[in-house]
């Protein structure tokens, strides 16, 4: 059974004008995601700019309210908790943010910012979350002498790790990475990367890794969703995205990444001009105004999202 | 690689010095190196490394104080360190041109694209305004923007990030420079928009024979960009090489590690969940270490690492290394 169960998730903000405020149109920003993620396995979630994968990683947490769908965490119908079910449930649900910055009280130190989960959902003696909080910082390699130090004294890598063991203070089940190491350093980022991947093996961590670097994506992920404005275009595991991808998206956003060999000399799929806005998307296929095969049934008809076989997805009328 | 042994650019014993009020920060401390006439350099570092800092000094783009620009910057023959500002502001946006990370927030928001693109062929070459009109929209089609003649008449807000970048292409080419520098020109652009910038820098470079100082931490980009490559550290230049040899055959260690932990695409099979590490962060600006400034983060320290600063080895006549282990 699934951990988390996503069905047909929805998220559309309403777009308002005028002096009586009357809602002219929608920024579909998610729109329509299905996916499962199992206990202990990477679900990486990759798109670019205003594909809305952050959306999907907030909606999922109700820190957004999604506007229709379904989501099934652990059995129960997240949707349909109330704030106090919600509140418990959300121990097990965890994030981490992009920005080792603003994701830090920064009037609080790194011992008050890990034990505020505790402090907020179990009743447990000082002495103990103390304990706690020296394990955690040393689970995710930071020194416990700094314990009272506050964020701006840390490097953005170590507030990113300050951040992390803020996740895990609960022992959750998912933790939702929403671009993790996007702001940080190469050299940093392998390091983070790194403790991830020993922690979800250490502590059978599920994770929805959102980035818009595919590289990392697919280093740090069992299976790949690739997004473009609001929807999933293929799904499929890590090596079946690398090795055979199947949309035309997947192809050129594969075809893009600069390989770090000067030996390899890539035939570059270019895409021609930008990404639509989310808030006109085109008729059909949200894709086909840049897609290199653009058939007439991909401008006025949405492609099923269809398992191909293999358990490998894709929403195209071509394949 | 040089068709002559004459560089275009000679920068020799660069410091760059901020005055704060915590210290004095050495954020370019004794920096060297030479770009070929139509060649791509790549200069390579993570975050305070100083390659920023190096290409803003070059044009003098730094308020001093507090900044303190020392060195010799030989361009054509000048060391424009040497030049008042009426002459440095001719040399910008005509025999070199710069182009930066942001053009969100590099473009001029008053003015439209096409009045910022023909202010530099007015000011360096003289053209009426008329003329400068039509080759700014010249020059908008050579940088692909679909409809260049309605574009140049729009203002930046209206464009997208990936256009905004190529406006600025446009506007840094229009004086047909010698030498552009391109400071992380790609980083801020989705990848499919950078894969469309790279090929337009590239072709434009071929048709225009621009000498190209690509600065970024994408060891990507200068795979495909770039024929040599200066790493820097920490404000100083750690390894230099012809790019096929820095990626076969790093020396320094910094290259090193920095190249074994970039995530590639399809390589988990042979190399495992595990990317390799470089322990530590880079040293804060007022904390550099002792002797050379990598060995806290180094796996190959020696005592002598501990003390005294590295010479620069020189492997080749084009490879070069600072560091100890080169030494013996």
């Amino acid at each position: 059974m699934a951990l988390l169960d996503v069905k047909n998730l929805k998220k559309h903000f309403p777009v308002k004008k005028g002096v009586l405020s009357r809602t002219v149109g929608n920024v579909r920003a998610v729109d329509g995601i299905t996916f499962t993620l199992k206990r202990g396995e990477t679900l990486g979630l990759v798109g670019e700019s205003g594909c809305g994968k952050t959306t999907v990683g907030r909606s999922i947490l109700r820190l957004i309210e999604p506007t229709s769908g379904q989501i099934t965490f652990n059995g129960q119908d997240l949707l349909g908790l109330e704030r106090e079910a919600l509140r418990r449930v959300r121990a097990s649900l965890q994030i981490i943010f992009q920005d080792p910055f603003s994701s830090l009280n920064p009037r609080m130190n790194v011992g008050q910012i890990i034990a505020e989960p505790i402090k907020n959902h179990l009743k447990e003696p000082r002495a103990e979350i103390k304990n706690r909080v020296a394990y955690l910082m040393e689970k995710v390699g930071l020194h416990t002498e700094q314990i009272s130090r506050y964020p701006h004294e840390f490097s953005g890598g170590q507030r990113q790790r300050i951040g992390i063991a803020r996740a895990l203070a609960l022992n959750p089940k998912v933790i939702i990475c929403d671009e993790p190491v996007s702001a940080l350093d190469v050299s940093i980022q392998a390091q983070v990367i790194n403790l991830l991947a020993q922690l979800q093996e250490q502590m059978n961590l599920s994770y929805l890794f959102i980035a818009h670097d595919l590289s990392v994506v697919e280093h740090i992920s069992d299976r790949i969703a690739v997004m473009y404005l609001g929807r999933f275009v293929e799904l499929a595991t890590d090596k079946e995205l690398y090795q055979n991808p199947q949309h035309p998206y997947s192809q050129a956003l594969l075809s893009a990444v600069p390989v770090p060999d000067p030996e390899i000399h890539k035939q570059r799929i270019l895409l021609e001009g930008d990404v639509p806005s989310p808030l006109n998307p085109p008729s059909g296929c949200a894709f086909h105004t840049r897609c290199p095969e653009c058939k007439d049934v991909c401008t006025h008809e949405e492609p099923v999202f269809r398992d191909l076989g293999g358990d490998h997805w894709i929403a195209c009328h071509l394949r | 690689m040089n068709d002559t042994k004459k560089p275009l650019l000679a920068i020799e014993a660069l410091h760059t010095r901020f005055h704060t009020q915590d210290g004095v920060v050495n954020a370019v401390d004794g920096v060297d190196f030479n770009v070929y006439q139509g060649e791509t350099l790549g200069l390579v570092g993570e975050s305070g490394c100083g390659k920023s800092v190096t290409a803003l000094s070059i044009l003098q783009l730094l308020r001093c104080p507090p900044a303190e620009i020392q060195g010799n910057i030989r361009f054509e023959g000048v060391n424009l360190l040497n030049l008042d500002q009426e002459a440095i502001r001719k040399v910008r946006g005509s025999a070199i041109s710069m182009i930066f990370q942001e053009p969100m927030t590099s473009l001029n928001p008053v003015l439209t694209i096409g009045e910022q693109i023909s202010e530099a062929v007015r000011l360096h070459e003289g053209m009426r305004y008329q003329e400068a009109w039509k080759w700014a929209v010249n020059m908008l089609q050579m940088v692909q923007i679909s409809g260049p003649r309605a574009r140049a008449r729009e203002y930046p807000h209206k464009l997208s990030g990936g256009m905004r970048q190529r406006a600025m292409i446009a506007m840094a080419l229009s004086c047909n420079p010698q030498l552009l520098l391109a400071d992380e020109p790609t980083t801020a652009l989705d990848v499919t928009i950078q894969a469309q910038i790279m090929d337009i820098m590239v072709r434009l470079k071929e048709e225009f024979k621009t000498a190209i100082v690509l600065i970024t931490h994408d060891l990507g980009v200068i795979a495909e960009m770039a024929s040599r490559v200066v790493v820097m550290y920490a404000g100083k230049v750690v390894e230099e090489a012809p790019v096929k040899d820095l990626f076969k055959d790093p020396r320094h260690p910094y290259t090193r590690g920095l190249l074994g932990s970039i995530p590639v695409i399809g390589h988990k099979a042979q190399t495992g969940r595990r990317l390799q590490e470089i322990p530590g962060i880079v040293p804060r600006p007022l904390e550099t270490p002792l002797g050379c400034r990598f060995h806290p983060r180094c796996s190959s320290v020696m005592d002598i690492c501990r003390k005294q600063e590295p010479p620069m080895i020189h492997l080749t006549e084009y490879r070069r290394v600072n560091c100890w282990l080169e030494a013996s």
